[in-house]
């Protein structure tokens, strides 16, 4: 990884830590409302996996504000989008939870947990058909692997041999349940294993997650078909705003938190980049900055007109 | 007591007394219900009656009909409407048609429990309502929950009930508040007269009994009417007769409803009263229902989508006015 990427990667990263702990300050203060799922722990993941992940298309759930920062979307628009405003990504309809961009070949934003998968198969089936070589991550999280979804899609991707990514972002909770009280062991990736390669990697080291992806999607432009990555990672807030978290005890949160990838990323700068304090601030700055203006922007951007209430529910309008 | 305590109540009076009740779902058990429904009854009843399930919800719903099959009395919790759908295979598939394909054969002593609805910007994939789905299968009971006190007396008789039902709850209801009547009988397929009138019936169900009672005083004192709401409670099978008295007595009929209008609940009270009461109304029924949008985040917009106690007044005067009721 050249220096250029590594800061590129490291800017997001703290880009996304902010614009999530603003968010969790407007939805405290009421200007944020419904479902808020952070990804504040899980950026080293979201951000390398983007970035790495670089052509093709991206399917992935509700906790995707920092995935599709990182994609390209503009953090003003996706602000505007939790505040419900006309001006954010999805006209202030979606919301946290739903975020689509297209242009960016970024299809949200899911909301019902594994319902993407399928999605995401459906669509590299499109781009083999297409001729299209760069094929479809799809992020998903443990609890997915556990649905009916998952598996089907395991086995029509393999049979098919689709240009598909699978990607589990292991947490380690659904909600307050515990992985391994539901499933029989920690790792998921050993659900894909009779149906495809498999990779592990540490979700919270970011230039490992970058290479593993870069690796998978490189194998998969040469057809080798899909590939099932798993990226063991934490959040640090609970499930979403409205879960009081209580099922973790403080010293599991404060293992994970000693492997923050911010933290990891900022060493790396320093020690093998030769960042200073002032080019580590430099960056910092600029993504305070960035998140003040998407904070400005969305709490003056307009309401949408209530006129406006049908729009986009069909193509063409009847009746 | 809270709804959500009526509900938990009802669960823990009922393992209480029948060993053979389970309850299983996501977070049902260490956790205690996304909803706080089931908390504290892990401690009471251990982790093999308070199962912890994977969000696999075609699972939940039909392991309990598996469970139902072999004695136990399963009630299976969804965390969402939108979840269930899901589950609807087992739901619409197998849990109303075992007894009616094995000629009586196989019963499923087994309730369906979720949350529906509009609750506050959760957006289109965790806001909608599936009643008019689930009651146009024949072999479901389904009820609906809009009161603290039905909530109780009907979660227990349907956990008591030898027929497979689904039990409605609403996600804004969780928080209320209401007496309980533990003495009381409460036959859960009546239909609750929640305020009396001679003029308008107003028929309704789940939280929109909330809001069209909040709508009444508007209602009355611009018409210089009376209105008559009822709370359906049970969506199928519907208490015809309750309606009827009130329909002959007021001469109207208004069905308030949360759903989307086109193939909505509501049109099949409707319905009924264009087919059974046609000659007892002075004027063409009025239906409000929510719009035929897929329910956006924006709050202003998420409320443009459904009824609120200021639309249905606005409606119902201006409808009344209209008809010269």
């Amino acid at each position: 990884m050249n220096k250029l990427l590594a800061e590129e990667i490291y800017y997001d990263m703290v880009l996304g830590r902010q614009f999530e702990l603003a968010a969790k300050e407007h939805y405290m203060a009421g200007d944020i409302a419904g479902f808020l799922h952070l990804d504040i722990g899980q950026e080293g993941f979201s951000v390398a996996a983007m970035k790495a992940f670089e052509k093709g298309d991206v399917f992935t759930t509700y906790r995707e504000h920092v995935m599709a920062i990182a994609r390209g979307m503009e953090p003003k628009a996706v602000m505007a989008e939790l505040f419900g405003k006309e001006e954010g990504v999805s006209r202030g309809r979606g919301g946290s939870m739903h975020l689509f961009e297209p242009a960016l070949f970024f299809y949200g934003g899911d909301a019902i947990v594994g319902g993407q998968i399928p999605n995401a198969v459906g669509c590299a089936y499109a781009r083999k058909f297409q001729g299209s070589e760069d094929g479809v991550m799809v992020v998903f999280g443990d609890g997915a692997t556990n649905g009916g979804a998952f598996f089907e899609s395991l086995n029509i991707a393999s049979a098919q041999k689709l240009p598909l990514l699978f990607v589990c972002e292991n947490n380690r909770y659904a909600i307050g349940t515990e992985i391994t009280r539901v499933a029989p062991f920690e790792r998921q990736a050993k659900k894909a294993e009779p149906y495809m390669v498999t990779m592990e990697v540490d979700g919270m080291d970011a230039v490992t997650v970058y290479e593993a992806v870069r690796e998978a999607q490189t194998l998969i432009q040469q057809g080798h078909g899909p590939i099932f990555l798993e990226a063991m990672t934490c959040r640090y807030e609970g499930h979403s705003m409205s879960d009081p978290d209580i099922y973790r005890s403080k010293e599991e949160l404060n293992i994970c938190k000693g492997k923050d990838a911010i933290e990891q990323m900022e060493a790396r700068l320093r020690s093998k980049y030769g960042l200073g304090d002032e080019a580590i601030s430099v960056m910092r700055e600029r993504a305070e900055a960035a998140v003040d203006d998407a904070v400005a922007f969305a709490a003056s951007a307009q309401e949408p007109a209530v006129e406006t209430l049908a729009d986009n529910v069909f193509v063409e309008r009847r009746g | 007591m809270l709804y959500r305590e009526a509900l938990n109540r009802a669960i823990d009076e009922v393992m209480a007394i029948d060993e053979t009740v389970v309850v299983l779902g996501e977070d049902v058990g260490r956790y205690g219900g996304s909803y706080r429904v089931t908390e504290g009854l892990v401690a009471k009843y251990g982790e093999a009656r308070l199962i912890d399930t994977p969000i696999a919800e075609l699972s939940i719903v039909g392991n309990a009909i598996g469970m139902a099959m072999a004695g136990l009395r399963p009630v299976a919790e969804i965390m969402t409407a939108n979840f269930a759908l899901l589950a609807f295979d087992q739901i619409i598939n197998h849990m109303p048609k075992y007894r009616y394909m094995s000629a009586g054969k196989i019963t499923l002593p087994m309730v369906v429990r979720f949350p529906q609805g509009v609750s506050r910007q959760l957006a289109a994939q965790h806001s909608e309502s599936y009643e008019q789905m689930l009651c146009a299968v024949p072999g479901l009971r389904v009820l609906a929950a809009g009161d603290v006190n039905y909530a109780y007396h009907a979660l227990k008789a349907a956990m008591l009930s030898d027929d497979p039902v689904v039990f409605i709850e609403h996600e804004l209801l969780y928080t209320k508040k209401g007496e309980v009547d533990f003495d009381a009988e409460v036959d859960p397929f009546k239909a609750r007269v929640v305020k009396a009138g001679d003029d308008i019936t107003i028929v309704s169900y789940l939280k929109m009994v909330d809001d069209v009672m909040a709508a009444v005083p508007e209602i009355e004192k611009k018409l210089g009417k009376q209105c008559e709401v009822i709370d359906l409670c049970s969506l199928n099978p519907v208490d015809y007769d309750t309606l009827e008295a009130s329909v002959k007595k007021t001469g109207s009929i208004v069905v308030v409803e949360e759903d989307h209008k086109t193939g909505g609940y509501g049109a099949q009270i409707v319905s009924w009263a264009a087919e059974k009461m046609f000659y007892s109304l002075d004027e063409p029924p009025l239906r409000i229902a929510g719009e035929d949008v897929p329910i956006p985040y924006n709050r202003t917009l998420e409320l443009a989508a459904i009824p609120t106690p200021e639309s249905i007044a606005a409606r119902i005067v201006a409808w009344a006015e209209g008809n010269g009721a």
